[in-house]
C-alpha cells in the first residue's frame, strides 16, 4: 500500500473546476513528480491533498488513513509536509524563527540540531538567522521554504515548483537536496515547470493538462517520450 | 492656563487613552488575523461593565466588605461575560461567514451590537439601591450607578488622580506587558503571529488557526472587560449604549496605532485620549476657538484625529506597509 493514494479527485473553485479527476499513489520512499503547463492544476491538487482544500469528489488517503475532514493542521502531523508556491516564508520573521514556527509541533530535543542541519545545507541561512526572512533573495527564500518544510521531520514532503525563479546553480542544489532527501527515505511528491530536472530524479511522472491527468510512467520512460520532449523540455 | 492645568488634562486624557487603549487591543488582535473590524467589540466593553455590576449588586456580601476587595470579583465576572460573548460571536456569527464577501461579516457585526445592546435595555437583571433598600430591575432603560471606590483621591504635585485612574493605568500596564510576554515568548503567541502573517502557511506548520482566532477573541473580551470595569469605577455610571462611542473611539485608536500592532493600539489609544482631553479642555481657555472646546466637541476631535491620521499616515503610527503581507 502506498504512502499517498489520491483517487478519481476531483476540485472547483466556485463552478470551475480545476482539477477533474485524477488519481496517482506515491510509495514510500519514492520521488514522483507531476509536471504540467500553466494552470494545470497541480498546484490546486497539493492544496487539496494537504488539505488547505477541501474535495468535491474523489479520496486522499496517506499513511493507510482516509484524510476526508481532516484539518490542514492535523494533516502535518501525520508527517505530511507542504512547501506551497512561491515560497511563502513569514516575511517579517527571523529565518530561525521560521524554522522553529516549521518545528512547530515538536517538542522533542531535537530541534536545535534540526535547525543546525538546516544551516549545514544552506549555510546562507545560517549566516543571516537573525535577519528578516522577508530580505532575503528569491533562491535563499526557497532554500528557507524547503528547510522549514523539513523541520517537522515528515515522512513525506511534498514540494511546488522548488526550483521557480532560480539560476541553474541553486536549482542545481535544490535538485541535489532532493535527491539526498530522497536517500535518507524521505517520500517526495516534486511538482515542477522544470521537467527536465525533475523528471531526472523521479521514480514516477504524471503529466497534467487541464485538470487531468495524460500521461504517466517512469521517470527515464517519460524522459525519452516524444510528447514530452515537445511539450516540457522545448525540443521540436 | 496654568502647567498645572495642563498637567492636570494631559493625565486625564493619558487615562481616558488607556481605557480606549485597551478595547483598542481587541479590535487589532481580531484584525490582524482574520481582517474583520468587530463592530460589536464596544458591547463587549459595555458587557463587562454590566458582568461587574451584576456580581456586586447579586452578591451582597460583596457589599460589607471593601470595594478593593470586591473588585478581583468583579473583574472575574465581567471577564467571563465578555469573554463568553466575544468566543460565542465568533464560533455562531463570524466563523459562519469566513470566506464570505467582506461586507457580510461587517453588517453581521452591527447586527450584533444593536442585539447585545438591546439585550441589556430589556433583560438585564439588575438590582440597585434606592433609599437604602435594594430593589429589583429588569432592564437598563437608566443609567446605572456603580459602586465607586473609597480613599481619597490622590495629589500629585497639584495633579489630581483618582483611584479609578490609578486602576486604568495599572490594568493598562499589565495587560501590555502581559501581551508582549505573550506573543514574544509563548508557543501560541508566536503562533498568533504567524496566522496573522499568513493564515494558510501557519496551518501547513500545524497551527490551529481557528483556535488561535479563538484565543484572538478571548483576550480582546478580557481587556475589554477590563476596561468596563474600569470605565463603570471612573464615571460611577453604566449605561447599555456605552460601547456604541467607546467602541468607535478604540476602533480610531486601533487604526491611528496601526491596525493589526497590539502596541499601535494603547499607543494611538492614548494618543486619542491626549488629544481630546487637551482639545476639550485646553481650547475653551482660547478665547477665539472657545466654542470648539468642551465636552460637547470633545467626541469630534476623536474623528478628526481619524480622518487626519488616514490622510497623512493610512498606515497609522506603528503600521507595517500594506504590501508586504505574502
Ligand atoms: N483561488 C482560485 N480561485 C479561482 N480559480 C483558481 C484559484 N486558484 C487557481 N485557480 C484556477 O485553477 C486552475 C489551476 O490552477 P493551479 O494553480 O492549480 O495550476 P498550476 O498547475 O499550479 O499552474 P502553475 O504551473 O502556473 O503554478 C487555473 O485555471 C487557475 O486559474
Ligand atoms: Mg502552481
Amino acid at each position: 500500500m502506498a504512502l499517498l493514494e489520491v483517487e478519481g479527485l476531483h476540485v472547483a473553485y466556485g463552478k470551475v473546476e480545476a482539477v477533474k479527476g485524477i488519481s496517482l499513489s506515491v510509495g514510500a520512499g519514492q520521488v514522483v513528480t507531476l509536471i504540467g503547463a500553466n494552470g494545470a492544476g497541480k498546484t490546486t491538487t497539493l492544496r487539496t491533498i494537504s488539505g488547505l482544500l477541501g474535495p468535491s469528489a474523489g479520496t486522499v488517503g496517506f499513511d493507510g488513513r482516509p484524510l476526508a475532514g481532516v484539518p490542514a493542521h492535523e494533516i502535518v502531523a501525520m508527517g505530511l509536509s507542504h512547501a506551497p508556491e512561491g515560497r511563502r516564508i513569514f516575511p517579517r520573521m527571523t529565518i530561525e524563527e521560521n524554522l522553529l514556527l516549521g518545528a512547530f509541533l515538536r517538542r522533542d530535543a531535537g530541534v536545535a540540531a534540526d535547525v543546525k542541519r538546516v544551516y549545514d545545507l544552506f549555510p546562507v541561512l545560517g549566516e543571516r538567522r537573525s535577519q528578516a526572512a522577508g530580505t532575503l533573495s528569491g533562491g535563499e527564500q526557497q532554500m528557507l521554504a524547503m528547510g522549514r518544510a523539513l523541520m517537522c521531520r515528515p515522512k513525506m514532503i511534498m514540494l511546488d515548483e522548488p526550483s521557480m525563479g532560480l539560476s541553474p546553480i541553486v536549482t542545481q542544489l535544490i535538485m541535489s537536496t532532493i535527491a539526498d532527501l530522497r536517500s535518507e527515505g524521505i517520500t517526495i511528491l516534486l511538482v515542477e515547470q522544470n521537467a527536465q530536472a525533475a523528471l531526472t530524479l523521479a521514480d514516477h511522472g504524471h503529466v497534467m493538462e487541464t485538470g487531468r491527468i495524460t500521461l504517466s510512467g517512469t521517470g527515464p520512460d517519460l524522459l525519452t517520450n516524444e510528447a514530452v520532449r515537445k511539450a516540457y523540455l522545448g525540443e521540436d | 492656563m496654568t502647567l498645572t492645568e495642563l498637567l492636570q488634562l494631559t493625565t486625564g486624557g493619558v487615562v481616558l487613552g488607556a481605557m480606549y487603549g485597551l478595547i483598542a487591543v481587541g479590535y487589532t488582535m481580531v484584525y490582524g488575523i482574520v481582517q474583520l473590524i468587530n463592530f460589536a467589540h464596544g458591547e463587549i466593553f459595555m458587557l463587562g461593565a454590566f458582568g461587574a455590576l451584576f456580581v456586586y449588586a447579586w452578591v451582597p456580601a460583596l457589599h460589607e466588605i471593601s470595594l478593593w476587595l470586591a473588585l478581583p470579583i468583579m473583574l472575574a465576572a465581567g471577564t467571563v461575560i465578555s469573554v463568553v460573548a466575544a468566543v460565542a460571536a465568533e464560533r455562531f456569527a463570524y466563523r459562519p461567514l469566513r470566506g464570505a464577501p467582506r461586507l457580510a461579516p461587517l453588517i453581521t457585526a452591527i447586527g450584533l451590537a444593536i442585539v447585545l445592546q438591546q439585550l441589556i435595555f430589556l433583560y438585564a437583571p439588575l438590582r440597585e439601591l434606592r433609599d437604602d433598600r435594594w430593589e429589583t430591575t429588569v432592564g437598563a432603560k437608566q443609567p446605572q450607578l456603580f459602586p465607586q471606590l473609597p480613599g481619597e483621591a490622590l495629589q500629585l504635585g497639584g495633579v489630581t488622580v483618582q483611584w479609578a485612574d490609578v486602576l486604568t493605568l495599572g490594568f493598562a500596564v499589565v495587560a501590555m506587558l502581559g501581551l508582549a510576554y505573550f506573543v514574544r515568548r509563548t508557543r501560541t503567541g508566536r503562533a498568533m503571529q504567524a496566522a496573522a502573517q499568513d493564515p494558510d502557511i501557519a496551518r501547513l506548520m500545524g497551527i490551529d488557526v481557528d483556535k488561535i482566532i479563538v484565543i484572538a477573541f478571548a483576550i480582546g473580551g478580557a481587556l475589554a472587560a477590563a476596561a468596563g470595569l474600569a470605565h463603570g469605577l471612573r464615571y460611577g455610571q453604566i449605561t447599555f449604549d456605552m460601547g456604541f462611542i467607546a467602541g468607535l473611539k478604540a476602533f480610531t485608536a486601533a487604526v491611528l496605532g496601526g491596525i493589526g500592532n497590539v502596541y499601535g493600539a494603547m499607543l494611538g489609544g492614548i494618543v486619542l485620549g491626549v488629544v481630546e482631553s487637551l482639545a476639550a479642555g485646553g481650547l475653551s481657555y482660547v478665547d477665539a476657538v472657545q466654542q470648539f472646546g468642551g465636552g460637547a466637541w470633545k467626541d469630534v476631535w476623536a474623528f478628526v484625529v481619524l480622518i487626519l491620521v488616514l490622510l497623512i499616515r493610512p498606515r497609522g503610527l506603528l503600521g507595517e506597509r500594506t504590501g508586504d503581507r505574502a
